[in-house]
């Protein structure tokens, strides 16, 4: 049996060690680790309640927009107060745009290099003079030997299937959706000042500026990356997916889906009714979606670096950190244990196209029905549960979400021009409160616990995408959802462990939002090497 | 969803969109490597003037960046922070984050963005170190207490001490780097130390970006004067670049009028607030801050904070966020125009506010700002 180490683990955000163990040739079991402290929580503590949404916005470079938003809920649920429609829909924009530039960013940037041999696109055969350029180029950046950022992958691995064609095209791609990120988070700036750390969010409403032309600014960015979405993302998927449709029987993982709902439908402001809406799929009891309330989290810290106690619910949340060391029979990493009535549960892009598609949400039901059948699997949703369902998910929610913003952004300029341009609601901060914001973040379900005591925050608390997924076992000794994810990986050579890299980038994981709380009191932290 | 103007459409997939794709593809592979003739003479008129250098010098900045073979390397260490930089960083318009990856900057290492993983990333920043001659980047700051932050098992600050000797020059990009920002707001929880402070041993000397997130047309500007003078820009007692962080915002801000004329925002959703008065009241912290926010806006110039609407939160000051925070409440110290107060220059505000806030306001001021059930859009 040998037992691997990748650390760290790149093209992630933050960092994350993973630690697996094969035997004949095949995953047997993984532990994945934080190895990062920050302490977000802490900080916060004393603050103006006003002051959440920009601080804990700076827990995730990728997407401080979702936490702006999930912090500015939860005040909003503590201060008595409803945003006015035009802010719902304004908000839906800015997050659609952080949405938009995330899964693009992830699709070619983060994830694609697992699938897209770079230096096998030098032999292709093409006589398309775009493409020959862009080959040229290519040639001169490889000879000039200075690879940057493409040095040292496992190039060649027999893994990688495309013809060189494809990997060519889809270089060229992975630059092109460089500057397509980029615009989309140029749309959200629009209205947010800039991106990352937008500026207009605030607990009330939005405090931007709004007229026509900032509307046709906003407009033709987000439809240059429509149409970059509808062209090149989901033709690439549909044409790399053919040669790797037996990553649709790997990865699939504990297969139970939590989301709580994105892009809140600006009339009623019923989750269930969002775009993507609330709700949790458990595959083993059938495809159907059930309704969810934040009473079913606790947090389980049996195996991560904190004092045991009894698992509790994030609004009774303590965390009392204690560094041991690095072991994977007792305590392993920085992350808690977050469970659904008990349960582990998975999050992202394919858990809420999952629930939208079970709860009956027409738009997603076309388009996985559509793209099932142009794969020909038409009528299999369960080849979903897989590594290639998750990477479909999130190029078909990016569709989905490019889609309904052009529908909100007529209805803003719709209500404009019939006289309501009410944007903001005023409040007072309460001298006692507390309230709770649920959200998704592009990485899965975001929720934010706030309490506030003497109109500053006494408690703060979040439980994150990544924590969802990167979690440790709880005390039953059930895997989180990337270690199941991973059992039964092939590897074809523990030196270039290609295949498990797929697995966990079909999560998106970012390290940046796992670690939570540390006191830098309590105890000292020894130093661990692994061998 | 939406209401009933969504004009979304459902989309059916079939398998003639993969025949599209190849036929479709001369349209939209516009020979991305390439730098547009046009576009990159543009940029590089414009980073001049951002340098504060005259259009004389656009010539020669294409030079320096067409003619620096082997491209300048670039070691980027991402360190304790939220990566923020990272992201600001690929999302450059002109120059492109490819042009900056592929064309003017050679990236050895950036664990965002690099395709190696485990030992081959290892060991590329091993082979960048041993070459030397880069230029380090560092985005985040370090723990000082051992195995609050590693990467393949060594502690952060090790990390940094072992390659910062072996760089050309070493920025700090973003406020986690420069002053440990958000994550070492008090009270400190992990202990966070900034560059400076860890290079400062070993007798190095640092360039300070200081923004959360910085904007990389700084990082830009600051690799072009190296390769243009051979050296850094001059910078200020603090490791910042002069020609950025000479002036406030104040000073540079479209809403200045406003506030000398003494018409201010009191409250937001208010018809001030759509005719784009001052944000002073709302809390803004331009006074107090230094940057060049105005004048490089951000995102493909699509706006910056107080042009959106948004009140300045003091992100690229050096004591941020424990000097700005509440972020919303009214800058002690600064005599307002038009309420009878000393008509002040932006020089004298800019140093009033700076021994103000030296003071320190932490979370005792923010419980003080909060108390009173304060209305929710003001002070
Ligand atoms: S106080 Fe703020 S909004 Fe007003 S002029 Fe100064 S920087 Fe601009
Ligand atoms: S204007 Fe203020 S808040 Fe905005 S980026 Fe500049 S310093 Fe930061």
């Amino acid at each position: 049996m040998a037992r691997l180490v990748i650390d760290p683990i790149t093209r992630i955000e933050g960092h994350l060690k993973l630690d697996v163990e094969i035997e004949g040739g095949k995953v047997k079991d993984a532990w994945t680790s934080g190895t990062l402290f920050r302490g977000f929580e802490l900080i916060l503590k004393g603050r103006d309640p006003r002051d959440a949404w920009q601080i804990t916005q700076r827990v995730c470079g990728v997407c401080p927009t979702s936490h702006a938003h999930t912090s500015t809920m939860g005040l909003e649920d503590s201060f008595k107060v409803t945003p006015p429609e035009n802010a719902v829909i304004l908000r839906n924009l800015i997050e659609g745009c952080q949405f938009l530039h995330s899964h693009i960013l992830w699709f070619y940037h983060l994830n694609a290099l697992d699938y897209v041999d770079v230096v096998s696109a030098l032999s292709a055969k093409t006589t398309d003079p775009a493409l020959v350029a862009v080959q040229g180029k290519l040639k001169t950046f490889v000879d000039s030997g200075q690879l940057g950022p493409f040095a040292n992958a496992y190039w060649g691995h027999p893994a990688y299937k495309l013809p060189p064609e494809v990997n060519l095209l889809a270089v060229s791609h992975y630059l092109q959706a460089l500057e397509m990120q980029a615009e989309a988070a140029a749309a959200s700036a629009v209205w947010g000042g800039r991106m990352p750390m937008t500026m207009t969010s605030p607990p009330g409403g939005v405090n931007c500026m709004v007229d026509l032309d900032l509307i046709a600014q906003f407009l033709f960015r987000l439809k240059k990356v429509q149409a970059f979405i509808d062209n090149v993302m989901v033709p690439d998927t549909l044409a790399i997916a053919p040669f790797y449709l037996d990553w649709a029987g790997i990865g699939k993982g504990h297969a139970n889906f939590l989301s709580w709902g994105v892009f809140t439908d600006p009339k009623s402001r019923d989750p269930y009714k969002s775009l993507l809406p609330r709700g949790a799929v458990y595959a083993s009891e059938g495809l159907t979606a059930q309704k969810v309330g934040p009473e079913m989290v606790t947090e389980d810290t049996t195996r991560g670096w904190y004092k045991d106690g009894p698992a509790v619910n994030p609004a009774q949340g303590v965390t009392d950190p204690e560094y041991t060391s690095y072991d994977t029979n007792a305590k392993y990493t920085w992350a808690k244990s977050p469970r659904l009535n008990g349960k582990p549960m998975e999050v992202g892009a394919l858990a809420r196209m999952l629930v939208a598609y079970t709860s009956g949400q027409p738009t997603a039901q076309s388009l996985i029905n559509g793209t099932l059948t142009a794969l020909g699997v038409g009528g299999k949703p369960e080849v979903l549960l897989s590594v290639l369902g998750r990477i479909a998910a999130r190029t078909l929610e990016a569709k989905m979400v490019a889609d309904e913003m052009i529908g909100w952004t007529t209805a803003l300029a719709a209500n404009l021009g019939a006289g309501n341009s009410k944007l903001f609601e005023q409040y007072e901060i309460p001298d006692k409160s507390s309230g709770i914001g649920l959200w998704e973040a592009p990485r899965g379900a975001l929720g934010h616990w706030n309490e506030i005591d003497g109109h500053v925050l006494k408690n703060y608390q979040m439980v994150v995408p990544t924590t969802w997924n990167v979690c440790p076992r709880d005390e039953k000794g059930v895997r989180g959802p990337i270690e199941e994810a991973l059992i039964g990986t092939p590897v074809h050579d523990a030196k270039q462990p290609l295949e498990i890299l797929r697995v966990v980038h079909s999560f998106d994981p970012c390290l940046a939002c796992t670690v939570h709380v540390i006191d830098p009191d309590t105890n000292e932290v020894r130093k661990f090497r692994v061998s | 969803m939406s209401g009933g103007l969504a004009v979304s459409v459902c989309y059916i997939f079939d398998t003639s969109i993969f025949e599209r794709t190849w036929n479709m593809r001369g349209g939209f592979i516009r020979g991305l490597f390439d730098i547009d003739r046009r576009d990159f003479l543009k940029f590089c008129s414009a980073t001049a003037a951002m340098m504060g250098l005259s259009e004389a010098y656009a010539p020669k900045i294409a030079e320096a960046v067409t003619t620096a073979a082997p491209r300048t390397p670039v070691v980027w260490l991402t360190l304790s922070c939220d990566s923020g930089c990272t992201e600001m960083f690929i999302k450059a318009k002109r120059p492109s984050a490819a042009e900056l990856i592929l064309d003017v900057l050679s990236v050895e290492f950036n664990d965002t963005i690099m395709a190696a993983a485990g030992e081959q990333a290892e060991e590329n920043l091993k082979n960048a170190v041993d070459k030397g001659g880069f230029i380090l980047v560092i985005e985040g700051a370090m723990p000082t207490k051992p195995g609050y932050g590693t990467i393949a098992g060594k502690d952060m600050l090790d990390i940094v001490k072992e390659v910062a000797p072996k760089a050309l020059a070493v920025v700090a990009i973003g406020s986690c780097a420069t002053n440990t920002g958000i994550p070492g707001a008090a009270p400190n929880p992990s202990g966070l130390i900034s560059v400076t402070d860890a290079l400062k041993p070993l007798g190095i000397a640092n360039v300070n970006l200081p923004g959360c997130p910085a904007d990389p047309k700084l990082l830009v500007g600051v690799v072009l004067n190296y390769l243009l003078f051979k050296k850094l820009p001059d910078l200020d007692e603090l490791g910042r670049p002069k020609m950025f962080y000479a002036k406030t915002i104040h000073e540079q801000c479209e809403r200045r009028s406003h506030f000398e004329a003494g018409r201010f925002v009191e409250a937001f959703g208010t018809p001030e607030m759509e005719k784009g008065y001052c944000l002073y009241k709302m809390g803004c912290k331009g006074p107090q801050t230094h940057g060049p926010c105005p004048t490089i806006r951000y995102n493909d110039n699509a706006s910056w904070c107080i042009l959106a609407g948004a009140p300045c939160i003091g992100c690229l000051d050096m004591k941020w966020p424990d000097a700005q925070s509440p972020f919303y409440g009214r800058l002690a110290g600064v005599s307002i125009p038009g309420f009878g107060g000393v008509q002040s220059t932006a020089d004298k505000v800019g140093k009033v506010l700076g021994a103000a806030t030296a003071i320190g306001i932490g979370a005792h001021a923010a419980a003080t700002a909060a108390k009173g059930g304060k209305k929710g859009g003001g002070e």
